[in-house]
């Protein structure tokens, strides 16, 4: 069909000015500071509601009251302390001598042709193994004390952290380190005043991740052999069928890894202001 | 303090960039180097500040650096190159943190670093708060801070928008009024070169050689003049005319790469 003039009455007013359409919206995504808590407390009140209604049964799911009960009795029992205390006492061990080495070996690798060719191809190797699949073997290593508990968490955290800091030494902008030689800084000064403050977020980031890691291996390494700590506490709780106990592990586990991360927000926000 | 290039060659890889470049800076002495992109222009400047080892050739000094320089080739550079986690006044401390100075004699030096590219009153920002202008600025005040016979300028304006540029090649003019300070200056823009330099250095398209030296007839006081725009844009005009074919090879080149 040919191209026919419309009618005149029914022609729309070309240059009358109409609004250009909004087309912007959207792929923005913004934090709302009390969503998320309203939809934790929501998803708590429809729990506790099915609870205590009876429409779960309790053996498999106990109601959040009684999971709070729970904490109330283990924390007023002293229970709580001595298992937090210990497992406290594993992943401060672990965590701390995994970060040391993990940071000299990182930096190492990371300033360092020679280092990096020998610590790249072990770290590839050694790094996809469950560290956890080593317990058997540093027991047999260490005895059955603490040690092999804390030597599997500091594996852990030890190769997360060298592949962090080296990565993080890497991503420091070359030109900042070309400015520095171009004054004659000496190597030391700029290795602590441009790389490690330049690595310094990436060092962050691994420290959340290995701090997820040494909670993970610290629960694993006590279900596997320890009497206190939580992971065992969280075992005994299981082949007792106490789940509401059971439970109450799991909340102090998520409270602890929480505070963690809360610990790691605020060293970002004093060490990384100037971001 | 003369800075001389002695017959310097250079090359990455399979790649010449640089071919038997040779000439001297002299003492006080502005020389800008200008060419079409990827001659060689920053490699060269590179070189002569030694953060480079030329393939063949060398870059000299003639001469004793003036009393008090600390660090007698200094690099103003193109993306600022700051610390961010710095404030504006220990960006300037930086290079003086490993000098010897005392802490006072320190203190009197960033003051006075300050002072003269007008950042007193920013001392305390960190460079994310500051315009790209005055991040040049605090380039230009860490340079300054340590008295150098020579400044090697990797296009310092390049990534400014052009007011904040013509407000900068004021200061530089300013700065390098009294002659007691050579530069270097990498430029793609001609209109700085005849406005700061004394000589142009022209380079050929990559292997980078150089194909003219033009001595600017004038001094940097005498360009700002009114009647002296005719002249400047005739030199710049001719400096244009030497680059403009080589110019379009080389990009076609690049896009051809």
């Amino acid at each position: 069909m040919l191209d026919r003039a419309t009618p005149e009455t029914e022609a729309q007013p070309t240059d009358a000015p109409r609004p250009v359409e909004f087309r912007g919206a959207g792929f923005a995504p913004g934090g709302s500071r009390y969503s998320g808590w309203v939809a934790l407390a929501l998803v708590i009140a429809i729990w506790q509601l099915a609870g205590s209604a009876g429409w779960v049964n309790p053996l498999f799911l106990p109601a959040p009251s009684a999971i709070a009960v729970a904490i109330y009795k283990l924390a007023t029992s002293g229970a709580l302390w001595q298992h937090l205390s210990w497992s406290i006492m594993r992943i401060g061990s672990g965590w701390f001598i995994g970060t040391i080495a993990g940071v000299i070996v990182g930096f190492a690798i990371g300033l360092s042709t020679m280092a990096r060719g020998v610590g790249i191809t072990f770290i590839s190797a050694l790094f996809p193994i469950p560290k956890i699949a080593l317990l058997p073997l540093l027991i047999l290593w260490l005895g059955i004390g603490e040690e092999p508990k804390i030597a599997t968490i500091a594996l852990g955290v030890f190769f997360s952290t060298a592949i962090s800091v080296y990565s993080g030494v890497d991503a420091v902008p070359r030109n900042l380190i070309r400015m520095a030689q171009s004054f004659n800084v000496p190597f030391h000064a700029i290795v602590r005043r441009v790389i490690w403050p330049g690595a310094l977020p990436s060092i962050l980031a691994g420290f959340r991740i290995t701090a997820s890691v040494a909670l993970l291996l610290v629960v694993s390494a006590e279900m596997i052999g320890a009497q206190y700590g939580i992971g065992a506490f969280v075992l005994q709780a299981g082949n007792l069928m106490q789940t509401d106990q059971l439970l109450a592990g799991v909340v102090i586990l998520s409270l602890f890894g929480l505070a963690v991360g809360k610990l790691i927000n605020l060293l970002e926000a004093r060490l990384l202001h100037w971001r | 303090m003369d800075l001389i290039a002695d017959h310097i060659s250079h090359r990455f890889g399979a790649l010449d960039v640089l071919d038997d470049v040779s000439f001297t800076v002299r003492a006080g002495e502005v020389v800008a180097i200008v060419g079409p992109s990827g001659c060689g222009k920053s490699t060269l400047l590179q070189i002569l500040g030694g953060l480079l080892r030329p393939g063949k050739g060398a870059a000299e000094l003639r001469g004793a650096a003036p009393a008090g320089s600390l660090n007698p080739l200094t690099f103003v550079f193109q993306d600022f190159a700051l610390l961010p986690w710095n404030t504006v006044e220990e960006n300037v401390a930086f290079p003086l943190l490993h000098t010897g100075l005392s802490a006072g004699e320190r203190a009197a030096v960033i003051d006075d670093a300050l002072r003269r590219t007008g950042l007193t009153d920013f001392a305390s920002a960190y460079p994310k708060q500051l315009s790209g202008g005055m991040r040049q600025r605090v380039g230009i005040a860490r340079a300054l801070a340590v008295r150098p016979a020579i400044l090697l300028m990797d296009e310092p304006l390049s990534a400014l928008d052009s007011q904040t540029r013509e407000l900068l090649m004021e200061d530089f003019v300013r700065l390098l009024a009294d002659g007691t300070m050579g530069a270097v200056y990498v430029t793609h823009n001609l209109e700085e070169a005849v406005r700061l330099a004394d000589r142009v250095l022209v380079l050929s398209r990559r292997p980078g050689r150089i194909r003219e030296i033009v001595t600017i007839p004038m001094t940097r006081a005498e360009r700002g003049a009114a009647d002296a725009r005719g002249q400047l844009a005739e030199l710049q005009g001719e400096l244009w005319s030497l680059i403009r074919k080589e110019a379009i090879d080389a990009e076609r080149e690049v896009q051809h790469a």
